[in-house]
């Protein structure tokens, strides 16, 4: 019978505390938002943060509460929005495709590295020494910090210069936060001229540094119909708003740094 | 008085530390201390959870258990205790103070079987104990004693968040990568705190 005494002792204690947390449960429950989890059902998981909020829960309650749009979410699509916009019964909205595109061209072909780096593979530090490893300042470092931040595998690192699958690309802009030169930016997916550099230095240094480099010539400019193009700090950029796609800059580019891309 | 609990206090967080002494609670040691506010979230959780399970725990032990001769029950008791308390902790908590409970949301359920928790509850009898008193001075001195280990905990997982931090940038050898060289790394730690061996007595005799 000695046994029986500690036996009803715990099964008590348990007992107890498991009243006591039911009761508290039942007078403490706090309401589920409903249609915040069924959102969060639809979001795809990623949690990659696109949208702007604290990953697809963050961007879920915002949702619920109508303090968001649906179709912030790229890696989600249009697909995404519209099932969340069932949900919510609202309107879905148009989802402009994005993808990343990385501005710059140095691959070893045409640049060259100017000191051997040999220390932590990564480009955030390698970009702290002496301004980089390679001969342009701008360009890309090709130790493929991009490359390891993409969560959809669609990044690769060849020949010293990092290049996007686009058919993989979500659009989540991991990339473009991971690059310490800042290369890497979300454009519209059609077809439109994009100038592959950020060399900002003169023309004659940028020729030194680079035979893909844009030295600010102004001869695409002078070509642009619709004016999309301006050169700042001898370097060209696209107005993605205004290009219509024409091709002629890409012609004329005597670097052939402008390029048609269709992503 | 006032001077003991000032010793209880810092022994516990400097000479007697949990972590680094006593090597409990090394499984979140290892696996929160990757960042500084995780790191503190945690342990501010641990804090809480130690006050106030011994708390709890203390008067269980000393008007239950002992009377009837029960102690040996002691370690399946508050385990039960600890467990349905963090629960308790977590509706309240989510109930009253979302954004706390935003904030150490995940970490709460893992304290619930942290073995550093058990420790200080079961530790602080067999340390401050006295059956003359049961509810006296020697309660206090517990709940000192509980806080400070809570205290240590946050000290040595801030210390070694700066540590792993500055590991992070390091050009460790392959076969060191990882876990290996996070635990060397704790060993040291565990070493240089061996140096406040002797500090408090010296201190406050």
């Amino acid at each position: 019978m000695d046994i029986l005494f500690p036996v009803l002792l715990v099964a008590g204690i348990g007992l107890i505390a498991g009243l006591i947390l039911a009761v508290a449960s039942i007078i403490m429950a706090v309401p589920k938002d409903e249609t915040a989890e069924a959102i969060l059902e639809v979001l795809p998981g990623a949690n990659c943060g696109a949208c702007g909020f604290s990953g697809c829960s963050g961007y879920a309650q915002a949702l619920a509460k109508g303090e968001a749009k649906p179709g912030l979410c790229s890696p989600g699509g249009q697909e995404c929005a519209a099932q969340v916009a069932a949900i919510l019964g609202t309107e879905a909205g148009e989802v402009e495709r994005k993808a990343a595109v990385v501005a710059c061209t140095g691959s070893l072909d045409v640049t060259h590295e100017k000191m051997v780096y040999d220390g932590i593979a990564s480009c955030a530090a390698a970009a702290m020494v002496a301004g980089g490893p390679a001969d342009c300042r701008f360009g890309c470092i090709g130790l493929g910090d991009c490359a390891a931040a993409c969560p959809y595998g669609a990044i690769k690192v060849c020949n010293g210069l990092a290049s996007i699958d686009t058919s993989r690309c979500k659009a989540c802009g991991m990339c473009v936060a991971a690059c310490p030169r800042h290369l890497i930016q979300l454009h519209p997916a059609k077809k439109q001229a994009k100038v592959l550099c950020s060399n900002c230095d003169k023309g004659a240094a940028t020729m030194k540094a680079c035979s893909m480099g844009c030295i600010g010539c102004m001869k695409c400019v002078k070509n642009c119909e619709v004016g999309a193009i301006k050169v700042e700090n001898f370097h060209a950029t696209v107005d993605p708003e205004k290009c219509i796609g024409c091709g002629k800059c890409a012609e004329v580019c005597p670097r052939h740094v402008i390029q048609m891309l269709d992503i | 008085m006032i001077k003991s609990l000032i010793a209880i206090f810092l022994a516990a967080i400097l000479t007697e530390n949990y972590i680094l002494n006593k090597f409990l609670g090394i499984c979140p040691f290892l696996g929160v201390s990757k960042k500084l506010n995780t790191a503190v979230g945690m342990s501010c959780a641990v804090i809480a959870v130690m006050v106030i399970a011994t708390a709890v725990t203390w008067p269980i032990y000393t008007l239950i258990l002992v009377p009837n001769n029960l102690a040996y029950l002691q370690t399946i008791v508050f385990i039960l205790i600890i467990a349905a308390l963090v629960q308790l902790i977590e509706t309240i908590m989510h109930k009253y103070m979302p954004p706390l409970y935003n904030a150490l949301g995940i970490y709460l359920p893992l304290i619930t079987t942290n073995c550093a928790v058990l420790g200080v509850t079961m530790l602080v009898i067999d340390k401050f104990y006295n059956p003359a008193s049961p509810m006296g001075f020697s309660y206090v001195q517990a709940l000192v004693n509980a806080f400070g280990s809570g205290v240590g905990f946050l000290v040595a997982m801030v210390i070694f968040a700066g540590v792993r931090e500055k590991l992070e940038m390091c050009d460790v050898p392959k076969f060191l990568k990882g876990l290996p060289i996070t635990l060397i790394a704790a060993s040291l730690v565990a070493v240089s705190f061996l140096g406040f061996s002797g500090l408090v007595d010296g201190m406050l005799g």
